[in-house]
């Protein structure tokens, strides 16, 4: 264990500079019924930069990056993407939206119905509207040899297993190059192994297409290894923000009950 | 207390049936908003057919069967017995064909679908379609409902003629009548005003089969056992549709042709 640790050591703080902000959330409240959810969410995220989201489950944070592509309507607050008032687009402007955002699943959501490369061509034809099936099959071919699993590609859902799942899932996402991703837990139930992988592959998406990202989890271990920025959310806001560094040695009972797991 | 239950009680009512109308209208847009899913729509036609015409035509062979055997008697009685096909063949194509297959669609195709698309969403993958900018009333929806409305019509069409072969062959146990004789006097006896209102009932009864197997589907909850709750409640509800659309068919049709 220790020996794996030297590799994956926490982020350094990127060199501070002013960059561009693609999802700007200030103020966030969301309900359902009576019960609220989100109170207060102010956060904002810059270009090619790995933002995580702790927070004990049910709080939330699911909600939260739901709002952001529009599944969900915040009830008060302001909610930008790269510049434009996401609550107040049309079907069309969404539509065009979403294009850009790449959204993980908890489950992965495959299709089950159809093959790995069925799911894998259905963003390319769906969206993209690409006919072109040379070149379709070299990005799902791509894509899916940038995930490992290139030998998976005419098998069913149903015959991968969780964290197979999980990574065509992303396959899925990348596929049309997204400019934002948001990945929710892309590493609860996996074993620590593929959790590492996944986490390494979220880090190099980053860096090779400037990816900015949302990364909700509860996987320190995955944390650490993605984190340029921490947020700790509890009771419907942001509760603590830094660095993993700068979290580790905060004195909040809620922050710290993170970082002392023994995970 | 009491009286403010009764009123949410009434609101949710209310609020379902806009729920029906908002559903309707994407449904309605989504048909002509351009990229129909061809192969999407003929797999699924090719599903129904597959999937209900066993059931079909063994229950419209039997009922055909039943109904000579059944009616036989009385008509002898009134002297009456050579309008057996004609009478078989009425009832058949009129009323009892559509409704029989209707009905087993409903439990077969509504369910089907209904706990399809519900584990669609209680998988997240309706969501995933519609968060990476796809469509997906128009991939699921769209298709689906199309697909029942031309099927069972077709379904319902073989369900008669099967219906008949079945009173032909229950008409031999007793007199010996020929084949073409027998489908020339029920041919005979049918006309344009037994078959249009017929086929048209069936599009209907086709049209609330897959709708109400993809609204259940489509607005079931997160849980788990939602899907269960899905599959069922789009059975017992496209049933009573195809009995309330029946009731109110036949009341237009006679209205319209037999005064
Ligand atoms: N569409 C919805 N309708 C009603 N309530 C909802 C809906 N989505 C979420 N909630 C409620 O909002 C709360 C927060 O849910 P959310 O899924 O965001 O939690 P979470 O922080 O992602 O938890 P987990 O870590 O378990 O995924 C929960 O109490 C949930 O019941
Ligand atoms: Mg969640």
């Amino acid at each position: 264990m220790k020996k794996a640790d030297e590799h994956t050591e926490p982020k350094k703080k990127e060199p501070e500079q002013k960059q561009e902000v693609v999802i700007h959330a200030k103020g966030i409240k969301k309900s359902f019924g009576k019960k609220k959810v989100l109170k207060n969410i102010t956060f904002d995220l810059k270009k090619g930069e790995n933002i995580v989201v702790l927070g004990k489950s049910g709080q939330g944070k699911s909600v939260t990056i739901q709002c952001v592509v529009g599944m969900l309507q915040p009830d008060g607050g302001e909610l930008e993407v790269f510049g434009e008032n996401i609550t107040a687009m049309n079907d069309d402007e969404l539509k065009q939206l979403r294009m850009k955002i790449g959204f993980l699943f908890q489950g992965g959501a495959l299709y089950d119905s159809m093959t790995v490369r069925d799911n894998l061509e259905f963003p390319l034809t769906r969206v993209l509207k690409l006919k072109d099936q040379k070149e379709i099959n070299k990005k799902v071919e791509g894509v899916l040899d940038a995930v490992g699993l290139l030998d998976a590609i005419d098998k069913m859902p149903s015959d991968l297993s969780g964290g197979m799942r999980k990574r065509v899932g992303l396959a899925r996402t990348l596929i049309v190059n997204p400019e934002i991703m948001l990945y929710d837990e892309p590493t609860t139930g996996l074993d620590p192994i593929t959790s590492r992988e996944i986490s390494e592959l979220i880090n190099r998406l980053q860096r090779k297409y400037e990816i900015s990202s949302v990364i909700i989890t509860h996987d320190m271990e995955c944390a650490r290894i993605t984190a340029d920025r921490i947020l700790v959310m509890d009771d419907g806001e942001y509760i603590a923000e830094g660095s993993y560094k700068e979290l580790e040695k905060s004195d909040n009972e809620m922050v710290r009950s993170f970082f002392n797991e023994p995970s | 207390m009491e009286a403010q239950q009764e009123l949410s009680g009434w609101r949710k009512w209310l609020e379902g049936i806009g729920d029906y109308v908002v559903f309707f209208t994407r449904f309605f847009r989504n048909i002509f908003a351009g990229g129909f899913e061809w192969s999407e729509f003929v797999r699924q036609c090719y599903e129904i057919g597959y999937r209900s015409m066993m059931l079909v035509g063994i229950t419209s062979f039997i009922m055909g069967l039943v109904l000579i055997l059944q009616l036989r008697p009385s008509l002898i009685t009134l002297g009456a017995e050579s309008m057996l096909p004609k009478t078989l063949s009425v009832a058949l194509v009129r009323e009892i064909g559509p409704v029989i297959t209707a009905i087993i669609c409903a439990g077969k195709i509504a369910s089907s679908i209904g706990a399809e698309l519900g584990s669609m969403k209680v998988t997240e993958q309706i969501d995933a379609m519609e968060v990476s900018g796809a469509n997906p009333v128009q991939y699921l929806v769209v298709t689906r409902i199309l697909a029942t409305s031309f099927m069972i019509p077709l379904l319902a069409i073989i369900g008669d003629a099967i219906g008949l072969f079945g009173g032909f062959l229950a008409l031999n146990f007793t007199d010996s009548i020929s084949f073409s004789l027998y489908f020339n006097k029920c041919i005979a006896s049918l006309d344009f005003t037994d078959l249009l209102p017929a086929v048209a009932k069936t599009v209907l009864f086709g049209f609330a089969v897959g709708f109400v197997g993809c609204y259940k589907g489509y607005h079931s909850d997160k849980g788990t056992e939602s899907v269960g709750v899905a599959a069922n409640s789009a059975v017992v509800t496209a049933s009573l549709w195809i009995f309330i659309i029946d009731a109110i068919a036949v009341q237009i049709t006679s209205l319209l042709f037999y005064k």
